[in-house]
Parts: C-alpha cells; structure tokens; sequence
C-alpha cells in the first residue's frame, strides 16, 4: 500500500472518528454553545468528505490499474498536493463556518471561501491524476 | 478493468466534480454572498455526490471487482448493469429536475422511482457473483 494511501485511510479513520463524537456531542439534551450548534453541516462533511471521499481517494490510489511500471500512479506529487488541499479546506470549514454563523461581525466569510476553494482544487486534481487509471489493466505494452 | 466500469466510474468523478463545484459555490456563499438563487442547488450538490459520485463509483467498481466466472461471459447478464448505470443517470437528473429546477414534485417521484429501478437491475446482475471462492 503507497504511502499517500496511508495517509489518507488514516485521515479518513481519524475525521470518521471525530464526526462521530462531534455526533455525540450535538445530540446531547443540554443547550449547547452556538458555536457547537453551528457545527450540523461540518458533522456531514467530516462524515462524507473526511471520511467517505477520503477512504474512496486513498483506495483508488491504491488499487486503480496502473500507469506503467515507471509511473505507475501518475504524478504521486500531484496526489500530495490533492491531500493537503483536501484536509487544509476542510478544517478550515470545521472552523469557519460556525464562526461565520455566530460571530458575522468578525468578517471571517473569506475563511470560508478559501476553504471552499481548496477543497475544490483537490477534487479536480485528484480526478486530473485518477482519470488515466481507469481503464484495462496495464500488460507491459 | 472492463469497459462498462470505464464508463461508470468516469462518469462519478463527473458527478464528482459537479457536486464540489455546487458545494464550493454554497460554501462561498456562506461566507460571501454571491447570489440568493444559489441555495436552490443545494438539492443538486447533494444528490450529485451521494448518488452521482459514491453510489455510482461503488456500482462501477462491484461490477470490475466481484467474483468473474470462470467461462465466457465472466460477467453474465451484464445488460442489466448497463441498465442500471443509464436508469440511475436519468434518476439523478429527474431528481435534479424536480429539486432545483421545480419542474414539478412527480418529476422527483420519478426521478426516486428511476433510481430504485438501477438499484434493483444492479442487485440482479451482482447478486450471483456474491459467492466465496468454492462458489457457494
């Protein structure tokens, strides 16, 4: 299993583990801070794009018919670049976005922007780097 | 990998694709107002990355990865797993169509109806490739 694949099946048990105790935390009957309550949609990303996208990403790295035996998953560069895109524009949300909800006075919205912007960025690098594997396997031509 | 998973999986990451530009756009939004008509594809950034992408990407790699038969077709029966990708793509769109665009709430009926007919026509071609190695 390569490296970066590592890390983001990694990445990916760590969001899945903190998207459900960020679940537990907002079922709790008690009156939560707003900054808590704001955080119902980082609960769905953390879900789907930390842990589902991400596991999906790290295996399709892994497993997806190869290049050619010199590079065999394309430019691993590009697949860092996509990782940390991913996992930087997602903290990002985690934090800005109820920030944005509770404190709009502070004039943090561009956080949220950036975040939106990177996370964009590591799907399209991602599917740029991904999108010549999909096909037959690789037979040494 | 065979042909009908070349299309199915290039067709997620389209769906991939969309849903985060939708979502980075919704995102953005929040952040810095762009247009009020943007929460309207809210319906749209979701059913592209729940159906469009993770279903549909799972689909094409079940129909790569099951058990194959050991004689020609390895994969039998793979009409219905050609019908299920079109089914579950006209199901995305007639949800689409009936969420953001509105054209009317028998069109999402629709539209749900279409993509449980693709769950059901994939389950039918999937189902007897689900066997250990002996086969049973």
């Amino acid at each position: 299993m390569p490296l970066l694949t590592r890390w983001y099946i990694r990445s990916a048990l760590v969001y899945l583990t903190a998207a459900l105790l960020l679940a537990v935390v907002l079922a709790m009957p008690i009156n939560l801070p707003s900054f808590i309550r704001f955080m119902n949609p980082a609960y769905f990303h953390l879900f789907l794009v930390g842990w589902v996208t991400q596991m999906i990403f790290g295996v399709i790295y892994w497993m997806f018919p190869i290049i050619t035996r010199a590079q065999p998953r394309g430019n691993e560069r590009l697949g860092w670049f996509s990782y940390i895109l991913l996992n930087v524009g997602l903290l990002l949300r985690v934090i800005g976005e109820p920030l944005v909800s509770t404190r709009p006075e502070t004039g943090v919205g561009w956080l949220l922007a950036i975040s939106a912007l990177l996370q964009w960025l590591a799907a399209v690098l991602f599917v740029f780097l991904a999108w010549p594997r999909v096909k037959e396997k690789y037979r040494g031509e | 990998m065979p042909r009908l998973s070349q299309w199915i999986i290039r067709t997620a990451f389209i769906y991939l694709l969309l849903g985060f530009t939708f979502g980075a756009l919704l995102l953005t939004h929040k952040g810095i107002p762009l247009h009020p008509a943007l929460w309207g594809w809210l319906p749209a950034h979701i059913e592209f990355l729940l159906i469009g992408w993770i279903v549909q990407l799972t689909m094409g790699v079940a129909f790569w990865i099951l058990p194959r038969y050991w004689k020609h077709p390895r994969r039998p029966n793979e009409i219905y797993a050609q019908i299920a990708f079109i089914l579950l793509n006209l199901g995305i769109w007639l949800v689409v169509a009936g969420t953001t665009f509105r054209v009317g709430s028998w069109v999402l009926l629709a539209g749900r109806v279409v993509e449980v007919g693709a769950v059901i026509f994939f389950a039918l071609h999937v189902w007897k490739r689900i066997v250990s190695r002996e086969g049973a």
